[in-house]
């Protein structure tokens, strides 16, 4: 009798799984709880695929894969001459999510728009300040206060967006997670009803998935929406099984109790692959991990010094050692999978002789200085102390000592911004949004020393070129600016240029038409099983 | 009886005050503004960092924040997360459930197995069997509990596909919580096989949690006992010709529980501190994989608040051991 009624228990698990008998039910061994499914409150990946990247749509979209920006709830925009202007021809018939807590009267609308952004910025809106401690953290950081003017409803399915000053990337702001499209039918009724904060606990979205249920810490349920704009999804279910160890995900996936586990341990991905059972995609990340000098601080203001020390790195074993393979040596501050990334741009060789050389007709003798590592792992550097440790090595090759540093995180975020710093700091970025400007504008513009641009570095000729590219709305004129700006950016170095991490995607062979996404959300729109 | 219980209840207060400092200034001690940590690389202006500070109330003097926290606890209220923007107190009963369900099984499977394993040892002090125990209980004692865990799910969900990896249940059983402890849920859910599968994710976390705690239990009945049996009245009760059974289970083995009981209460503590790491590694949603992670966000009324019921809990659980004693030794009760 037990053994029936395990084996009826395996048949009806591998019935789940494999998804023929009924229902296709897709499960996600996810890495994290949501901090909560309003995205527009929140900054973490973990949360956005939770939220926006299953049940909510902005007005564009990135195409799947892709850092491609497409028309989602906006059906097309136009951009004034001036570029201050954006009108979005809205989608008309978009239906919000049925559920067992909201029934929507109305199709999706201008009201909609307007009540998502309007919340996020005017003050006064009762939206503002809905839950203990909102805060609008994207939409802030993103720098969308200053730049937008206002947003107005031109009729039900027009909406112009107004800004204070021409901003190409706005588009690309548009697709990010903030501006996911709530219901404004559906805030009011929880607003009459007293009930503000179940926004950010209940969802609803015009999504490809509806939100079912939450279990904290453990699971995410979602169902595919049978009204979706876009057509309904293959799969019927969507299930996040919440798991935070990397070791247990991995096992959970083998033992195919999920069919997608993300973040597998780069010393095991060769055995994943081994598995029959499995299949494992691979992409570069959207990030790089570099090395900033102060380049207001002699020595480091000279430009053949910090030429001379970016070529006495051995950027191939900080490959081997700390990326343990799952990493390309960067060449360019944005990543390869970037539209106007500039191949053409040649790296400087690893030759320790030649950067010995270097150093001394700059007239530089027994340099000592200091590096900064985070404390912290990221995706763009796993392990910060011993790439410190292997640039201390190379550097003391070419007869400079370095001294290693580091403090606790937010205090080294905090200090390594200061512009007299002294060292030489070990950073990265991951894109928000597929712009080059996320990349060139936030961490190497003039106005942002003492800020983002952890180098100090004001180039007059890469600003110049850096601003065309984000005020024109001409795509080739912006690719051209930044594809230039990235030929002036390794002339004069500021960082030492050294890894983009390549990102792993373990997952059933079951599994089809999953596509990684560059942006490092995951996504399983358009996903089947087979 | 009485008068024992009420100071008892009265040493709980001054307990309870200064647990409740310590709750609070601990996470505070930490380096890490939890406004910078909540930024990451993409960093924040002065102005919005102050701004941010104040909206939580961060800036204000530290004794003005622990006054408002203090009034707040006893009007039942530990604030909001910073996070989820949740009620502290909402969350902790939410997830409370999972973690009492998993230290209630870990404690009885180390007691049951514990304190017969340990009264065994003593009484064959010496023997193959004792050896065997108490070396054992040691490597269990030493055991670090991450890479047990681990080693666990490798063999009996990995290799042998015994048990399912991590979880409270499989996916396929989806039902409302009505009391949060999944065991009752699933039978009250009617679903078939949803309660052997409760039981089937129940046993390597139960298993791992209770693998320090059995070590204690069984080290300190089998130390207890041996005391205990060299006494002169178990010495006498022999003599009087009483059977082997009634002299170790009656005569001895009350006298050698008021230490184990002891031993017992204080591993309350010690699920606590297992329960995080045994959580974490089981995807457990419980108090410990949410302190965890509340403590790395630098949440700090999660943290406060998570740790002072925590606290509050074992100073009960405490209590009720104190109780006990008196119940088992009545000479106990009188000392002042």
């Amino acid at each position: 009798m037990m053994k029936l009624k395990s084996l009826l228990t395996g048949v009806a698990f591998a019935a789940l799984l494999a998804g023929t008998a009924h229902a296709k039910t897709l499960v996600y061994c996810s890495e994290g709880s949501p901090e909560g499914f309003d995205p527009a409150l929140y900054t973490a990946g973990t949360t956005f695929d939770a939220s926006s990247r299953s049940v909510y749509n902005g007005l564009v979209g990135f195409e799947r894969g892709s850092t491609k920006t497409i028309p989602a709830l906006a059906e097309s925009w136009d951009v004034s001459k001036d570029g201050l202007e954006y009108t979005f021809k809205l989608r008309k018939g978009v239906k919000f999510h049925t559920t067992d807590f909201f029934t929507p009267s109305r199709d999706f609308n201008a009201d909609d728009v307007i009540f998502t952004f309007d919340r996020q910025f005017k003050k006064d809106h009762p939206w503002h300040e809905y839950t203990a401690g909102t805060s609008w953290e994207y939409f802030n950081s993103m720098d969308m206060p200053a730049a937008v003017k206002e947003f107005i409803k031109v009729d039900d399915y027009t909406v112009k967006l107004v800004l204070t000053k021409p901003q190409a990337p706005m588009v690309a702001n548009l697709a990010m997670d903030f501006a996911s499209i709530m219901s404004k039918e559906y805030a009011d009724k929880l607003e009459a009803e007293g009930k503000m904060d179940m926004l950010n606990q209940q969802p609803v979205g015009t999504g490809p998935f509806q939100f079912v249920a939450y279990q904290k810490d453990a699971v995410i349920r979602y169902k595919a929406n049978p009204d979706y704009w876009a057509g309904k999804q293959p799969i019927d279910d969507l299930v996040f099984a919440i798991t935070t160890d990397q070791s247990v995900r991995q096992q959970k996936l083998i033992a195919g109790e999920c069919h997608v586990a993300p973040y597998p341990n780069p010393a095991d991905i060769e055995a994943l692959k081994g598995d029959p059972n499995l299949q494992v995609m691979e992409q570069e990340g959207l990030n790089v991990g570099y090395l900033a000098y102060n380049t207001k601080v002699a020595p480091f203001d000279n430009a053949k010094v910090r030429k001379a020390l970016n070529m006495a790195i051995n950027k191939e074993a900080i490959l081997e050692v700390v990326f343990q393979g799952a990493g390309k040596i960067a060449k360019n501050p944005i990543p390869p999978t970037m539209w106007s990334y500039n191949d053409a741009v040649q790296d400087d060789p690893y030759d320790p002789e030649a950067a010995k050389k270097m150093l001394e007709e700059a007239g530089v003798k027994d340099l000592s200085m200091k590096i900064w590592a985070m404390p912290v792992q990221r995706p763009y550097n796993p392990n910060a102390r011993r790439m410190a440790e292997l640039i201390q090595e190379d550097f003391g090759k070419i007869g400079v000592t370095v001294e290693i540093v580091s403090f606790e995180w937010g205090e080294y975020l905090k200090r390594s911004k200061e512009e007299d710093r002294d060292g030489a700091v070990l950073l990265g970025w991951t894109g928000d949004n597929g712009d080059p400007d996320n990349f060139l504008g936030v961490l190497l513009s003039c106005s942002g020393v003492g800020g983002g641009n952890r180098a100090q570095w004001c180039n007059e000729e890469f600003d110049a070129l850096i601003k065309t590219g984000a005020e024109t709305s001409d795509q080739d004129a912006r690719t051209k600016a930044y594809e230039e700006a990235q030929v002036v950016f390794k002339r004069e170095a500021p960082w030492a240029t050294i890894a983009h991490s390549v990102v792993h995607m373990p997952m059933r062979k079951e599994v089809t038409g999953y596509k990684m996404d560059p942006l490092g959300s995951h996504r399983f729109d358009g996903v089947d099983l087979q | 009886m009485l008068r024992f219980l009420l100071s008892r209840i009265g040493l709980l207060i001054p307990t309870f005050i200064g647990v409740s400092i310590v709750a609070f200034s601990f996470i505070r001690l930490l380096p890490g503004d939890p406004v910078l940590l909540m930024a990451g690389e993409r960093g924040l202006s002065e102005e919005r960092h102050a701004e941010l500070l104040k909206q939580f109330g961060f800036d204000r003097p530290i004794w003005e924040q622990y006054w408002d926290y203090l009034l707040g606890i006893f009007q039942g209220d530990l604030g909001f997360s910073i996070v989820t923007k949740k009620p502290v107190i909402a969350e902790f009963f939410a997830l409370f459930p999972a973690t009492v369900e998993l230290s209630l099984c870990a404690i009885v499977l180390a007691v049951l197995i514990g304190i017969p394993v340990g009264i065994i040892a003593a009484v064959k002090r010496g023997s193959f069997f004792d050896h065997t125990v108490m070396t054992t209980a040691l490597v269990g004692y030493s055991m670090p509990i991450f890479w047990w865990g681990l080693l666990l799910i490798i063999l009996f969900a990995g290799i042998l596909q015994w048990t399912p990896v991590s979880g409270r249940i499989s996916l396929i059983y989806f039902f409302p919580q009505v009391t949060g402890f999944m065991l009752i849920d699933s039978l009250l859910s009617g679903q078939a096989g949803a309660f052997r599968s409760a039981v089937s994710h129940l046993i390597l976390p139960s298993i791992v949690l209770a693998t320090i705690p059995l070590a204690v239990i069984a080290r300190q009945t089998r130390s207890a006992m041996l005391e205990v049996l060299s006494e002169d009245y178990v010495r006498t009760a022999r003599a009087k010709g009483l059977s082997p059974f009634r002299v170790i289970s009656v005569h001895a083995l009350r006298n050698a529980m008021i230490p184990v009981i002891t031993t017992i209460g204080l591993q309350i503590g010690v699920l606590m501190a297992g329960a995080i790491l045994t959580e974490t590694i089981f995807s457990w949603p419980g108090i410990g994989k949410w302190m965890v992670e509340s403590i790395s966000r630098r949440d700090y009324p999660v943290v406060q608040g998570a740790l002072l019921m925590v606290a509050t809990i074992i100073m009960l659980v405490n209590l009720v051991v104190d109780m006990l004693y008196g119940l088992i030794n009545p000479s106990i009760r009188y000392a002042r």
